[in-house]
């Protein structure tokens, strides 16, 4: 096996042409170091990109953060405009892997590797951010469009994350992330969930709902938004949203949960955050 | 099998700069043990689960199964003896001894270079912090309300040793 250690996103994109499928493209390496042990991946050639210090920023705009794809899940765990404009991610990033991990991992990575768990996409599906693709020309692309199935994205083999950009939220939006694993640390989410809701009192004006873990991939809950958008929240329309939702996604059993486990506690966390975000 | 190119390394471990030549594949966690002679670091998982191997990556702790050798080239590394010796131990090493953190010992390199890498950025941590800092470290013999006590107290005689120097 080959190692390259592009001095730019430039030369890295003219590789990864060039390589295409023989090349994997490392940074935080804690998704493809684990593969290349155990086999999963056979690459002639590793590309390293997790020197390129100009992809590691946290940027805010009037209206937008932007996130470089090398920015670790330390560094938006602790950023502090984050916190700010994009609470739902510091909350994510805060419990993703562990804090050794944290230290390493990128959202990018975190977001190619395509895992239908993956942590930080949860939060982005319900900020409605934007995935900043770098290939021949620049893309971007919508974050619920951008997961295909498991462990599958839009990306090609010569394309990469450049960037995340997420609207900053309204400040009088409520939000709650709910991840629910096996144990507090190093746990891959069993069911997780992210909610941005716009109210008026109890009148519902927006509402974004992310999952992960119940799906092939990633999901935005339209169902159960389009139930609450322009409503009065009641007892009676959350009742019927938390059995809607077993409906709208369609989990599977492995060895961290059952289905029917999944399906339940969809909608135990739905009715939990609703909660949350209602009081 | 095809035989892996190999490629020159250079690090400073503990203050000194070493040379090596190295395969993409390895590790930073073997090439410290298997060609530099680190073995006080520990191969537990390799696949970053446990923090046995964990060292600071230029000042921030890592799992080195996590890492490639390679992507650590020209960076700083510190394991558990550029932390403190046996003849000159810091208050983290001193306090794990003391406070009977230590049970069998195989955590401990991991546990103190998180603590270490904590302590660094937060020298007075709560409870709750130092919790977070060390979840990425598994202890098999669960000493672990032992070794929270042991790194508030090492925060604890850090500010006042930094305060007698002062």
């Amino acid at each position: 096996m080959e190692y390259l250690r592009p001095q730019n996103l430039k030369n890295a994109l003219h590789l990864m042409k060039q390589w295409k499928k023989k090349a994997t493209l490392i940074a935080g390496g804690t998704n493809v170091i684990p593969d290349l042990r155990a086999r999963a991946v056979r690459p002639e050639v590793l590309i390293d990109i997790s020197h390129l210090k100009s992809l590691a920023y946290i940027k805010e705009d009037k209206r937008k953060i932007h996130i470089g794809a090398l920015t670790t899940v330390s560094e938006l765990a602790s950023s502090k405009i984050i916190e700010k404009w994009a609470p739902l991610l510091s909350h994510a990033a805060n419990q993703l892997g562990n804090p050794l991990v944290r230290n390493r991992a990128t959202i990018a990575g975190n977001l190619a590797d395509g895992s239908p768990a993956a942590d930080t996409a949860v939060p982005l599906l319900a900020l409605e951010a934007i995935v900043v693709i770098q290939g021949g020309k620049e893309k971007q692309v919508p974050i619920h469009q951008f997961f295909v199935g498991p462990n599958q994205t839009v990306l090609k083999r010569d394309e990469m994350i450049k960037e995340v950009i997420i609207p900053k939220f309204n400040p009088n939006a409520k939000t709650a992330y709910f991840k629910l694993g096996l144990r507090n640390s190093m746990a891959v989410s069993v069911v997780s969930i992210a909610v941005l809701m716009e109210m008026e009192k109890t009148f519902c004006k927006k509402a974004r709902i992310g999952y992960g873990a119940v799906a092939p991939k990633p999901i935005r809950a339209y169902r159960v938004e389009e139930m609450l958008e322009n409503k009065e929240l009641t007892e009676r329309l959350l009742r019927a949203c938390c059995e809607t939702i077993g409906k709208e996604i369609s989990p599977i059993s492995d060895i961290r949960a059952s289905k029917e486990y999944r399906t339940e506690m969809a909608s135990v966390l739905l009715k939990r955050v609703m909660k949350r975000v209602t009081q | 099998m095809k035989v892996s190119k190999t490629y020159p390394l250079k690090l400073n471990v503990n203050g000194e700069w070493k040379k090596t030549e190295v395969t993409p594949r390895e590790t930073l966690l073997h090439v410290l043990r298997e060609r530099l002679g680190h073995t006080e670091l520990k191969e537990g998982c390799g696949k970053g689960d446990c923090g046995a191997c964990a060292v600071l990556l230029n000042g921030k702790p890592v799992n080195a199964c996590l890492t490639l050798a390679l992507q650590a080239d020209g960076k700083n590394v510190v394991t558990l003896k550029g932390i403190g010796t046996p003849d000159k131990p810091h208050p983290l090493q001193e306090s794990f001894v003391k406070k009977g953190a230590i049970q069998c010992g195989f955590c401990s390199a991991g546990m103190i270079i998180s603590a270490k890498g904590l302590l660094d950025e937060n020298p007075k941590p709560s409870r709750e912090e130092i919790r977070k800092a060390i979840s990425g470290n598994l202890c098999r013999c669960t000493g672990y309300k032992k070794i929270v006590e042991a790194i508030e107290e090492a925060g604890q005689n850090i500010k006042k040793s930094v305060g007698r120097s002062q």
